[in-house]
């Protein structure tokens, strides 16, 4: 079976993120009332596996693996069964 | 070892650079260093013929995931296992900016335990994004590192940097842990400073990327893995300097040389 995984993956709270940053600072410039901006990455995977439990097995391993570093990453996973 | 039989393998791969000059450093001591793509080792698998493993600069695999994050965890899939022999051989590994990612993103550096499975450190994006200038760096080190051990303690050396990911940072729980074992290991290597040798305790552009401690380089327990995110091939010859013409005495070498050649003796040395 085919799920579609959504592993977005963050900056952990307390790590300076100058992308973040630069992109409030701009969106004050234009008007709006920001806050915080802070920037992530979406990873969306095509993944084939038995069951959702095992797709989301592969998905954690590969946060752990190659997408995240916990120095500075928090990652956070969805799970959709193809239909 | 007699240092013409001193062979250093610098791994090339799709936007590495800077391996021409770092392997004409090597050539300008009398050592021999072949240009090698990772494809080729992994079909030859002949690493332990090398006396030192290079990583070089560049953005391979394009930055993608995080710098030099491709690049580690392909090569532990590939070359794991011949990494690891060649680690515990003692063989000296070096990585210049990027290869410093990649040397991070595979655990061999700070490798507090030995290499680790997950990475304990982390090249952040820099607080004012990509950066290419000179900089000065103060050496930390006692006498562990073998890519440094002819540097004086205290000097000032001068070098290049050019990135956009090289804010060094520890797990922001752990940082003073972290940095209490960078001490007691001797694994501090370089830190940014100004030219009189003051630290840059954090500001730009002495300290160009907003370095954890000012951090610009360290080496694993053993010393014999070292990482550092300034360039010192762009920095081998005096005439490299971008204001050079104006020095009022002139020399043959700039500081890069004092990497090379640390190895190279190190090496001649070790037998």
């Amino acid at each position: 079976m085919k799920y579609r995984l959504k592993i977005h993956v963050s900056l952990k709270l307390g790590h300076s993120d100058p992308e973040g940053e630069t992109t409030a600072r701009l969106l004050r410039e234009l008007g709006y009332k920001v806050e915080n901006v802070s920037v992530g990455k979406v990873y969306r995977v095509l993944l084939e596996a038995d069951t959702t439990k095992e797709a989301e097995r592969k998905a954690e391993e590969m946060c752990k693996r190659l997408l995240a570093n916990p120095t500075k990453d928090d990652y956070a996973i969805v799970v959709e069964e193809t239909k | 070892m007699k240092r013409a039989d001193i062979k250093i393998c610098l791994l090339r791969v799709g936007g590495t650079n800077c391996d021409a000059e770092t392997k004409r450093s090597f050539e300008a001591l009398g050592a021999k260093a072949d240009i090698v793509h990772v494809n080729e080792l992994v079909k030859q698998r002949n690493l332990i013929e090398y006396s030192a493993l290079v990583f070089p600069g560049g953005f391979s695999y394009g930055d993608y995931v995080r710098a030099g994050a491709i690049w580690a965890k392909w090569i532990l899939a590939k070359l794991g296992k011949d990494l690891e022999a060649f680690v515990d051989d003692g063989r000296p590994i070096l990585g210049i900016c990027n290869g410093f990612q990649v040397l991070v993103e595979a655990g061999l550096l700070p490798a507090f335990e030995g290499v680790s499975q997950q990475p304990e450190a982390a090249l952040a994006n820099n607080v004012r994004g990509y950066s290419c200038r000179w900089v000065y760096l103060k050496h930390e080190n006692m006498d562990k590192c073998v890519f440094t051990w002819k540097v004086p303690k205290g000097m000032v050396l001068r070098m290049p940097i050019a990135h956009g990911e090289g804010r060094f940072i520890f797990p922001k729980e752990k940082e003073k842990e972290f940095l209490k074992k960078l001490y007691d290991n001797d694994q501090l290597v370089f830190r940014y400073c100004n030219g009189d040798g003051e630290y840059a305790e954090g500001g730009f552009p002495e300290n160009p990327n907003g370095s954890f401690h000012d951090i610009a380089g360290i080496c694993n327990p053993e010393g014999t893995v070292f990482g550092l995110m300034p360039h010192p091939e762009r920095a081998f010859y005096w005439w490299q300097q971008p204001d050079w013409t104006s020095k009022k005495r002139m020399q043959e070498y700039g500081d890069g040389k004092l990497v090379f050649e640390s190895l190279i003796d190190y090496l001649e040395r070790k037998g």
